[in-house]
């Protein structure tokens, strides 16, 4: 690796002393991408081909001998299977939940920020930090020091207004994490959004308000398009983190009480169950889902990307 | 971006004083439960675990000898030493990886660049599950389990994409006149990336370090997978207080706290690069 990545330095000044023909020309200038395209090859695409074709056999690891090729049994199961359906189901209502309730709550936090107030850096860097705790410690955190029925913070709060003391988790165990979850990623979609309301032309918004434009008509019509952009992109970088959830649902729930998605019931199937068929056909599936998400997501960021290069 | 420098005097009208207080009440709601988190990690077990809550009780650093293994329990230091090691050189990989990469897309373009941005970002939108089978099988046959190498290499995997992407754009922002002038006036291409790149480079090649290592230190699927007692990482040390019975409240704080105070740190010193890095340097 290190061979490839000291050429650049000979190719660059090689056209200077002695041209090379084109082809060898073409090859120096992309040597330097080439280790990093390779390692990426063969850290990802090859285990997801590998994922392709287990799912195909029905394969058990405790009776590795017993195995053999089944087609798609394992997809009809994976389709079929009641609780495997709705860990599909939980996996979208959880995506789109947390998504949309942390956009929200983000564009709020941003509106208040980007006016100016006594304070301001410090409030910002209160709203930032839940976004900064370690995963598996925010959701002990919820799932101990805030759940907890019995002397848990939120029930100790509801004490002093002589509220009923729930046990959280218990009760709505999907609400649960998925309040833990907004409290993580709000912040960061406030930043998002935040960094494009300090983009937006002052100029414009001044002689509107000259032309006696109201808050609301100023925010509907000269914020609220300007933002869409940061809006899409906050949406589809949550959309990408969120499916692939995976600590909050392990550490709160462990998939019980009907919160398991989709990246936890494949983990569960091949960790705990030794399916190794079923477990990668739901991990196909999982590829499917996000593949859905992500040509959508990119045609965003190209769109992004293509201003940014037309600037 | 930064909010220190950004929006002119916004008259403070009618309601902008109130609007100032509801921001202030956000920003406490929303911080209340590491606060709380932090006060009972200072707390005894038995002043931790009450309701209402106390708040006035004495401050001790049980929590933490509790969780630095004082009574016996495991120890933290070789999981906070697997994490660090794990962070640290895969994030030195990607460096290495990315650098020459986002070099090849930028300052000197390569054809069709924008299809190779786009590889990059479309394995990180392959779900890490979608792979976690077969590396299983292939570290259990090469005998890899349990080994802080194998999570270093897929580490490094993991923020490529990110740091190619957001290497691209910083470097895109070395101006190419001044690259070519040098290059007229002889200098050397070592020379050219210490004095030109490497000036207006060097704060994203920071921000982009800080953000591989921040997803290292807080990865828990492949590290709870495919490792075990030797490897394990810090969060999966953090795991084996899932099931504890609020009995060890300020020890799961302090743990908590511990772990988190890496992360915490370096996110609370680069705010606006961490979004900028985030968003992958669509947001300016």
């Amino acid at each position: 690796m290190t061979a490839t990545t000291t050429a650049p330095p000979a190719a660059a000044s090689a056209p200077a002393l002695r041209r090379p023909p084109a082809r060898l020309r073409a090859w120096a200038t992309r040597a330097p991408l080439l280790p990093a395209l390779v390692f990426m090859i063969v850290v990802t695409q090859l285990p997801f081909v590998a994922t392709l074709v287990i799912s195909f056999f029905d394969w058990n690891a405790l009776y590795p001998k017993a195995r053999r090729f089944t087609w798609f049994d394992n997809y009809q199961q994976v389709l079929t299977d009641a609780d495997l359906r709705h860990s599909v189901w939980v996996t979208v209502l959880l995506t789109a939940s947390v998504v949309i309730a942390s956009l929200v709550l983000g564009l709020a936090l941003a509106l208040l920020l980007d006016r100016k107030f006594k304070g301001r850096g410090v409030v910002r860097t209160l709203l930032i930090a839940p976004f900064l705790v370690v995963p598996v410690a925010a959701a002990l955190l919820w799932k101990h020091v805030l759940y907890n029925p019995e002397y848990g913070l939120l029930n100790g709060l509801l004490h002093y207004v002589g509220g009923p003391q729930p046990d959280w988790v218990s009760n709505t165990p999907l609400l649960a994490v998925e309040a833990s979850l907004v409290w993580q990623w709000t912040p960061f979609m406030m930043l998002i959004l935040l960094a494009g309301l300090q983009s937006r032309d002052q100029q414009q918004i001044e002689a509107a308000r000259v032309d006696g434009a109201s808050d609301w008509q100023i925010f509907r019509h000269l914020t609220l398009p300007h933002l869409r952009r940061y809006l899409e992109l906050g949406a589809l970088l949550g959309s990408i983190y969120i499916v692939q959830n995976f600590d909050a649902v392990f550490t709160l729930t462990s998939g019980g009480l009907g919160t398991a998605n989709l990246p936890y019931t494949v983990y569960q199937s091949f960790y705990q169950a030794h399916e190794n068929g079923l477990a990668s056909a739901a991990g196909v599936l999982v590829v499917i889902g996000s593949i859905i998400i992500a040509t959508f997501a990119l045609r965003v960021v190209s769109s992004l990307f293509r201003e940014e290069v037309s600037r | 971006m930064s909010s220190t420098t950004a929006t002119p005097a916004r008259r403070t009208g009618r309601g902008g004083r109130s609007l100032g207080l509801v921001a202030w009440l956000a920003g406490i709601v929303f911080f209340l439960p590491i606060a709380w988190m932090v006060l009972t990690s200072f707390h005894s077990e038995a002043d931790a675990a009450t309701n209402p809550p106390s708040f006035a009780a004495p401050l001790t650093l049980d929590g933490y000898r509790e969780f630095f293994g004082a009574a016996g329990g495991a120890s933290p230091w070789p999981a906070l030493i697997n994490s660090t090691v794990a962070s640290l050189a895969s994030t030195l990989f990607v460096l290495v990886l990315a650098l020459p990469a986002a070099y090849a897309l930028s300052i000197r373009p390569v054809k069709k660049w924008t299809d190779v941005l786009f590889f990059f970002l479309s394995t990180k939108m392959l779900p890490a599950v979608a792979g976690l089978l077969p590396l299983y099988l292939f570290a259990k046959n090469a005998g890899m389990l349990d080994n802080i190498w194998l999570l270093v290499v897929l580490y490094t995997s993991m923020n490529l994409p990110i740091a190619v992407w957001m290497m691209q754009s910083f470097l895109a922002e070395v101006p190419v006149a001044v690259i070519e002038a040098a290059r007229v006036d002889g200098a050397p291409l070592p020379v050219i990336l210490a004095r030109v790149v490497a000036p207006i480079a060097l704060p994203g090649i920071a921000a982009t370090s800080l953000i591989c290592f921040i997803f290292s230190w807080n990865e828990l699927l492949f590290a709870r997978v495919l490792t075990g007692v030797v490897a394990e990482t810090a969060p999966v040390f953090l795991t084996g207080f899932i099931t504890s019975q609020g009995l060890f409240l300020a020890k799961v704080c302090a743990a908590s706290l511990v772990v988190s105070l890496p992360v915490l740190a370096a996110g609370f010193a680069a705010q606006d690069k961490l979004v900028q890095g985030l968003s992958l340097g669509a947001v300016k």
